[in-house]
């Protein structure tokens, strides 16, 4: 990153260079090739990239340097006072060695651009017109490879086209942690390559077919797909993970052909992860097209006045015992519509986003600590602390740009790393991180007794670890980064506030879904108003009631019921959007409520297991089909316009603005414009807050074998649906356990082992069958893969993190 | 000579020409006896390789260089088993509007295969749009005798560069075997 100067550094570091005869001031230790691009004159290069370290790989860049008898490379040169530089512009040295290093790099370059994807937005093709010659005068024979190779499910690596650059390599080792990739041979021989037995399996390897400034890798997806004139990109934001990563989409005759990382210093830079470039392909398959109603137990297609007069009546003859469930991935805009259509004209408070794991103190901890607050912490407060403490947080699986992020902190500026985890995982050995074991659902005990521990260092149990976080915590700047999983542990988010406020540190919750955060500020929460109002404070139900134009008497009195179990219990209606029941620890009774009296509008972009027994179903708008914003983990507002358009869908705004009116009350027009607007007439509340949590940690006897688990990156999520390539680089699903549990139990590595849950009253005792693998775990403890192949912990074992599980030798095996 | 009155003067011109060679085409009862000049830039032609695979890779160059943005190619990846081109790409989707093209010729010189080249056909009238956006189908060159429909392999034990290089000159027993065996396991269905 290009750090501005600041003031006194402006009074001192600064050298005068000379660029072709144009005298400047710039700080020192700017590379050359970036003061040349700063005054508008552009060396050529491929290796060169301003967020990887210089190598000078390519030697693209020459250019002459007044006291160095050869040309040198701009990339590599940092500018000294007095230095004397000039570029192709102006010495015909440096632009013949420049043609040269075309001429060579051409010189086994296969003539394959009518065939390459890269073809028509190549660094290559295009030096080679400004920087090459006309004509080749290279009579042999070209170097050849077969081609093209897989160097995973998803990354085609075409070594004829190899410039040898270096930048997948620097990328895979300095930014993803993942060096898999690496050059191999000398010489004309060189070539980029993995090993026979590890492929490039990176999360993060779409970005080497970005940053690649020739067509040497492409991607099983976009193969042959369209050439860049076909092309119309919409700046865009991905719905995948509360990271809020900046994206472009490009889209061809209505179809989603690729998304790019797009540039945004201050979230994902130029970055992404696979699964936010990848995962598209389910904007256009399983979609529900027309409203349908259902008839005799049978769905059938209905017109939309039709079927939002049958919801209408269905909703208004529950009266206001309806309960609305938005799910985790609505955009902000939506989630407020959702609050405000329940509130003014369900006349219910019992609305809830979190289709998840939650609890009632996670929803009073995000009241107090979260909703309605203003930006912060964020990266750049990740790069500026000492210390980042991270608890139920696997920031590679569940928020991959923090992961990159925080590596980059740990390797350019310093900062600690520590993750309190039953895992000791590949993403926290990426930021360099210290690893605190704790088994699943001890968090809170650890936090709590962080909270109480003096500054007296004890060694060897736990209660050193509590007196390290405690210090790490207490230093300047320091980051707790909570994930949204301690809401199933008692106690937890409360000692982690606490904790926070005594030490100073500041408070990052990190959802996993992209619409939590938005969701909690817009009001989707029981008890919640927009902006973090508390619904039972006069003040701000006048606000609200202001901006709604409504009587403060007309919103619901008491604050409602808070979790998906209660409040489908309670209902004699729902309201369900973009929900899977099978995400939810109460998914049987979501099952149950839909199989049952209970009347259920659903409304829903795709065929599901709610839209298979809702009442009543309305088709609504994928993301790339309307403008729309996340609100990022940092509390970020992250806007994105509409890539494809001229279709007839209409956002889940719009429904319910269409509901409303046929139910005669107003919530607007709920077009986006409006909803903005609402919005930002409402702002944040700065009245006074509800009290923290003060939830005491369950004390639990010792109780054998407990289960860890959260959601790997790529898993079975809907969301990835329609996508082969990408499923196919997904982690193997496998329990990890480590060496010595695993020897107390009899279990060796690679064993095929069932973990049986340990079912407690009415819930059954489910198992999963998986491969063991041992590693560094905490002690008694077994972590699975919350959702993958073969593996779904809610679904198989009816158990969340935390609990208790058996385990055994597969008796087959 | 004295001067005839000029409304009889006029007829003279009439009475010249009628001794006159004619110079009208008769279109298009003897359009036979007046074909178009070999150059004359006509409907386009996919054209394929001797033995039946199609010169087409699917690049877009053509699109790329219309002026008119009369024509939509889409690139798709031969498999194994479904080859239609020599080497990796091929043209799945190959539009050529009729209504928009101007006839320039541009593309022909973007195509870098020679896949795309103009015949003499200039008969290009219709009562409806949609028949003139012509396919793939409609532009693809007739199969010749000695050329097998694809999608076939490649002449054994050849590469895309050996059929750049010209030495394929006709469908081996091989391919016309393969040929005849999938109509027989199509049929067979």
């Amino acid at each position: 990153m290009t750090i501005a100067p600041g003031p006194e550094q402006t009074q001192t570091d600064l050298v005068t260079v000379v660029v072709d005869d144009i005298s400047v001031r710039v700080p020192k230790g700017t590379l050359v090739i970036r003061v040349a691009e700063q005054m508008g004159v552009e060396i050529p290069r491929f290796c060169d990239h301003p967020l990887l370290d210089a190598v000078a790989a390519c030697r693209m860049c020459l250019i002459e340097i007044d006291g160095n008898p050869k040309p040198q490379p701009a990339c590599a040169i940092t500018v000294t006072d007095g230095m004397k530089v000039k570029t192709q512009r102006t010495s015909p040295v440096a632009e013949k060695a420049q043609e040269g290093v075309m001429e060579f790099l051409l010189l086994n370059h296969p003539l394959d651009c009518p065939i390459c994807d890269k073809g028509g937005e190549c660094p290559l093709q295009n030096q080679a017109m400004t920087a090459g010659r006309g004509e080749s005068r290279f009579e042999g024979k070209k170097r050849t490879f077969p081609k093209p190779i897989n160097i995973s499910a998803q990354i085609l690596l075409d070594r004829e086209r190899c410039v040898s650059c270096a930048r997948c390599t620097r990328f895979a080792d300095q930014i993803a942690g993942d060096p898999m990739l690496e050059l191999l041979e000398r010489g004309a021989q060189q070539q980029v390559g993995v090993a026979d037995d590890a492929p490039f399996d990176s999360y993060f390897s779409g970005n080497t077919i970005q940053i690649c400034p020739v067509g040497a890798l492409t991607s099983s997806l976009y193969r042959f797909r369209s050439r860049p004139f076909d092309l119309v990109s919409t700046p865009t934001t991905c719905e995948h993970c509360a990271s809020g990563c900046s994206l472009r989409t490009d889209v061809r005759r209505g179809e989603i052909t690729r998304r790019l990382a797009w540039d945004d210093p201050e979230v994902n830079e130029e970055w992404n992860c696979d699964k936010g470039r990848f995962a598209f392909k389910y904007t256009h398959d399983g979609r529900v097209k027309t409203p349908l109603i259902r008839e005799d137990g049978e769905l059938r297609p209905a017109s939309w006045p039709e079927a939002l007069d049958a919801a209408a009546r269905g909703l208004a003859a529950a009266g206001d015992r309806v309960g609305v469930l938005t799910g985790g991935r609505l955009t902000r805009e939506d989630a407020y519509s959702y609050a405000k259509f329940a509130r003014i004209v369900l006349g219910t408070d019992d609305i809830d986003f979190r289709s998840r794991p939650a609890s009632d103190e996670e929803a009073q901890f995000l009241a107090a600590a979260v909703a309605g607050r203003l930006l912060g912490p964020t990266y750049a407060d990740l790069d500026a602390a000492d210390n980042v403490v991270m608890v139920g947080l696997e920031p590679e699986d569940e928020s991959p740009i923090i992961m990159l992020r925080l590596r980059r902190a740990a390797r350019k500026a310093g900062t600690r790393v520590w993750g309190v985890s039953p895992v000791n995982t590949r993403g926290l050995a990426k930021v360099d991180g210290t690893w605190v074991p704790c088994r699943a659902g001890d968090e809170a005990a650890l936090l709590r007794s962080a909270l109480q521990s003096g500054d007296s260092p004890a060694d060897g149990s736990a209660e050193a670890a509590a007196v390290q976080i405690t210090r790490a915590l207490s230093t300047p700047g320091a980051v707790l980064l909570i994930g949204e999983r301690l809401a199933s542990v008692p106690g937890a988010l409360s000692a982690a506030w606490a904790l926070a406020e005594r030490t100073g540190a500041r408070v990052g919750w990190v959802p996993r879904r992209a619409g939590e955060r938005g969701a909690l500020d817009a009001g989707a929460l029981a008890g919640l108003l927009p902006g973090g109002r508390p619904l039972t404070d006069p003040t701000a139900r006048a606000e609200v009631a202001r901006v709604w134009g409504v009587e403060p008497d007309q919103l619901p009195r008491y604050a409602g019921r808070a979790g998906s179990g209660a409040i489908v219990e309670s209902a004699s209606a729902l309201v369900l959007a973009g929900i899977e029941p099978d995400d939810d620890p109460d998914r049987s009774a979501i099952l149950a409520a839909l199989g049952s009296e209970t009347f259920v509008v659903s409304i829903e972009t795709h065929h599901s297991a709610v839209t298979e027994l809702a009442d009543v179903i309305l088709p609504v708008a994928v993301d790339a089909e309307r403008a729309g914003s996340y609100t990022d983990w940092e509390g970020r507002v992250r806007p994105f316009g509409a890539a494809i358009t001229g279709v007839s869908t209409v956002t889940d705004s719009r429904v319910l603005a269409m509901l409303a009116d046929t139910m005669d009350r107003s919530i607007g027009r709920g077009d986006i414009g409006e909803l903005r607007s609402e919005l930002a007439a409402l702002g944040n509340w700065t009245g006074s807050r509800a009290a923290a949590p003060d939830a005491i940690p369950e004390t639990r006897v010792s109780d054998g074998l407990r289960l860890a688990s959260w959601r790997l990156l790529l898993d079975l999520g809907r969301l990835q649906d329609g996508e082969p390539h990408l499923a196919a680089t997904a982690r193997a699903t496998e329990a990890l356990m480590s060496p010595a549990t695993a020897a107390a139990y009899g279990l060796t590595d690679g064993a095929l082992v069932t973990v049986t849950a340990v079912g407690t009253g009415s819930r059954p005792r489910g198992s999963v069958c998986v491969a063991l693998r041992l590693d560094d775990v905490a002690h008694d403890t077994v972590w699975l893969p919350m959702n993958s192949p073969g593996c779904s912990v809610l679904v198989d074992l009816q158990s969340v993190p935390g609990e208790s599980v058996l385990i055994s030798l597969e008796a087959s095996a | 000579m004295p001067e005839l009155p000029p409304s009889v003067r006029g007829f003279g011109v009439t009475f010249k020409t009628i001794f006159k060679r004619v110079v009208t085409e008769q279109y298009p009862e003897q359009a036979d006896r007046f074909p178009p000049k070999p150059r004359f830039h006509g409907r386009h032609q996919l054209n394929r390789w001797a033995d039946g695979l199609e010169k087409c890779i699917g690049c877009e160059l053509c699109a790329w260089a219309c002026p008119a943005d009369a024509i939509l190619v889409e690139g798709a990846n031969n498999e194994d088993g479904d080859r239609h081109s020599p080497g990796e790409r091929y043209g799945r989707v190959y539009q050529i509007n009729y209504l928009r093209c101007i006839f320039c010729g541009l593309c022909i010189e973007a195509c870098p295969t020679r896949a795309l080249t103009m015949t003499n056909e200039f008969e290009l009238a219709d009562d409806n749009r949609v028949d003139l956006i012509f396919t793939k189908e409609d532009l693809l060159a007739p199969l010749l005798p000695g050329m097998v429909a694809p999608p076939h392999d490649m002449v054994a034990d050849f590469d895309e560069k050996d059929y750049y290089a010209g030495k394929v000159i006709g469908a081996t027993p091989e391919q016309q075997r393969s040929a005849i065996d999938d109509r027989v396991a199509k049929e067979g269905s």
